[in-house]
């Protein structure tokens, strides 16, 4: 008898292991993410935050296996869902995961709606795809998604097309649509990036508040260390396609150990320090062509790169508890038979 | 929509009776009239001619003989064809069917086609099956309708006897009966293939494109991100984006139903608008020109009103208003 994970309440919702998503390029495939792993546990929220080009939205799209159809292509790794290995579901049995236990809401809410179906059509879509109801039925839930996601005149705007809504309240219809079949996982790719800042905290607000009621699990990825700090217990900073740190919310906020995450912080305006100049890290995520194979991929970037950072890849190592680095500024990031010669060589 | 579809059909006015004025102008630039085509000058009296004439208004100042024209026109007096001898829309009326069943065969033809190949092409772009659709079209596309027809009577009429090789109907059976309709089918059938079959590329090709870009847009992957299988995104959520376009081609084919298909019809000898209006043009039969140049002109104008109001119903971000 094989055990299955799912009987255990207490074991991840969903594992990556070893995630590499490569991208084709003229011909060849060049990896945007580089062997990633990191658990979700269940009715929990995990940030994943880091620059534009780091691999953030295309392992989401990896998860769901959203990724443009012979462009994009999973190449190593497992992503386990309840204990299952879904990196190689087919697109049939992936759909009857899609939408029901796991769900997204995109970046983009003005262009993700379908124009030419009511917005009724389009909560509807989802529910009966995954459950056995008649169309009366499924209206009369899609109203009261709509009302639970705080949509006034429900039963008007179920009637009506997406360009007759703001973004804020077409954001809040993909959710009422992620969210319409109680879906264990859901992953928000920068939910609130295109709506203005009221409308973001609003936004954050209610995908907190349906977190807590339906006991679900959110993976959310952003690029506003502002917004992890706010709902998120858990946080991943990714760095070119690799985990450049991972820890608890206070952990990181408190003791941020990779410096591109401490960098990452210093770039984050204060209301009550008057600068000139905000600060920022120089230089560009590496592209996906000419990304560095060896060594740690911040370096060029890094103002405490070392010598050693060029030529010894680090690995994600403990530093305290429940969190985890890639620096070679500690000794748990080198790799193993690899340890620094003399302690001296670690200058902080 | 209705205010809007007012506003419209006042505003052809204006349109129609500068339509009106070239339709005449062009009538009258024309060599000769309708009495030096028909009559034997050898065995006709020319006083006689000269006499007609003066009844029928020829001598008559320009302006004079168009306002007269007009004010039978819109008063639904068409006038009598000089050849025929008959009221204008009598002749008009008789062949209206013909070429309305043939306009509507051939439309289905396209359609059907060009809507398999289109959504095939579009779900599987850049394959050899795409290609090869490609290629057909653009053969197609070349072909004039002319050379078609021809080789068209030639192998399915002559070689393989499959179809008749013109007329609308056969002489001999009764009018009214199932064969009478099956008759009619059949001689419909050759003519209404090679009009639809020749005319895809440009329906195949813009549903196409159309779909391989919708098939890229945001709205896509939510619909996958939901379980919802290819098959029903490429057929629901995209083609219904993706029909959008080909409604301005439909206001052109409104016009094509009736207008008729001039050279088709005359190689068919398929007794329709077409091949009246080329028989009105050599025997000089101007009341029936005219008014067929005038029935089409205001077509072709309803024909775009129609594509406007079918834009604002199957595009919800469209309002007619």
């Amino acid at each position: 008898m094989t055990v299955k994970y799912s009987s255990d309440k207490t074991a991840p919702l969903l594992q990556v292991k070893n995630l590499q998503t490569g991208f084709k390029i003229d011909g060849e495939f060049y990896n945007a993410v580089e062997g990633v792993s990191f658990d979700v546990n269940r009715k929990k929220i995990v940030g994943i935050v880091g620059e534009s080009g780091c691999g953030k939205s295309v392992m989401s799209l990896s998860i769901m296996q959203l990724l443009p159809p012979g462009i994009g292509k999973i190449r190593g790794g497992e992503i386990e869902f309840e204990g299952e290995n879904i990196s190689k579901l087919s697109d049939k049995k992936m759909n009857k995961l899609r939408g029901k236990d796991i769900s997204m809401i995109f970046q983009e809410p003005m262009t993700s709606l379908n124009p030419v179906f009511t917005i009724g059509y389009q909560i509807e879509e989802v529910i009966l795809n995954h459950e056995n109801i008649t169309k009366k039925e499924a209206r009369l839930r899609s109203v009261s998604l709509l009302k639970s996601v705080g949509i006034p005149r429900a039963d008007k705007i179920v009637n009506e097309y997406p360009h007759q809504l703001s973004g804020g309240m077409r954001q809040r219809v993909m959710i009422a649509m992620a969210i319409a079949c109680q879906p264990k996982l859901l992953i928000a790719d920068e939910p609130t990036t295109a709506l203005d800042v009221t409308v973001q905290a609003q936004i954050l607000e209610l995908l907190k508040g349906i977190q807590e009621t339906n006991d679900m699990s959110i993976i959310l990825i952003t690029h506003d260390l502002g917004v992890v700090a706010e709902i998120c217990d858990e946080v991943i900073v990714m760095y070119a396609g690799k985990i450049a740190e991972r820890a608890s919310v206070d952990e990181l906020f408190n003791h941020p150990k990779h410096p591109y995450t401490d960098l990452l912080m210093k770039a984050i305006p204060k209301m009550d320090e008057d600068v000139e100049k905000l600060a920022t890290i120089d230089g560009l995520v590496p592209s996906i062509i000419n990304m560095p194979q060896v060594g740690c991929r911040f370096a060029n970037r890094c103002p405490k790169a070392m010598p050693e950072c060029l030529t010894v890849t680090p690995q994600l190592g403990a530093v305290a508890r429940d969190h985890e680095t890639a620096c070679l500024l500690y000794e748990e990031s080198w790799p193993e038979g690899n340890k620094p010669q003399n302690e001296g060589a670690t200058v902080l | 929509m209705l205010k809007y579809t007012f506003r419209r059909l006042l505003g052809m006015i204006p349109m129609l009776i500068l339509i009106s004025i070239v339709v005449f102008s062009l009538a009258k630039l024309m060599p000769g009239d309708s009495l030096s085509g028909e009559i034997d000058p050898l065995n006709t009296n020319p006083q006689y001619i000269a006499e007609m004439r003066e009844k029928l208004g020829y001598n008559d100042p320009l302006p004079v003989q168009y306002f007269n024209w007009v004010t039978d026109f819109v008063q639904g007096d068409f006038g009598k064809s000089t050849r025929f001898k008959v009221p204008v829309a009598d002749v008009i009326m008789e062949k209206i069917p013909n070429t309305l069943f043939l306009g509507v065969m051939a439309l289905l033809i396209t359609y059907i086609l060009a809507f398999i190949m289109g959504m095939y092409s579009g779900r599987k772009p850049y394959t050899i099956g795409d290609n090869a659709i490609a290629g057909i079209n653009y053969v197609m596309l070349a072909i004039p309708s002319f050379v078609a027809a021809v080789f068209a009577i030639y192998f399915f009429s002559f070689h393989l006897n499959w179809f008749p090789f013109g007329g609308s109907v056969d002489i001999l059976v009764e009018d009214g009966t199932f064969e009478y309709w099956l008759s009619r089918l059949h001689h419909v059938l050759l003519p209404a293939i090679v009009l639809g079959a020749m005319s895809t590329a440009s329906y195949t090709q813009f549903l196409r494109n159309d779909i391989i870009e919708n098939s890229r847009k945001d709205f896509v992957r939510t619909a996958r991100a939901k379980g919802t299988p290819m098959k029903k995104i490429y057929n629901v959520h995209i083609l219904r984006n993706s029909i959008i376009p080909l409604v301005t081609f439909l206001g052109f084919d409104f016009a094509a139903l009736i207008g008729g298909a001039i050279i088709t019809e005359t190689i068919f000898t398929y007794p329709g608008i077409g091949q009246l209006f080329l028989d009105s043009v050599t025997n000089k039969d101007y009341p029936i020109l005219m008014a067929l140049t005038m029935l089409l002109s205001f077509l072709t104008l309803a024909g775009n009103l129609i594509a406007d109001i079918l834009y604002g119903i199957v595009d919800p971000r469209i309002r007619l208003d």
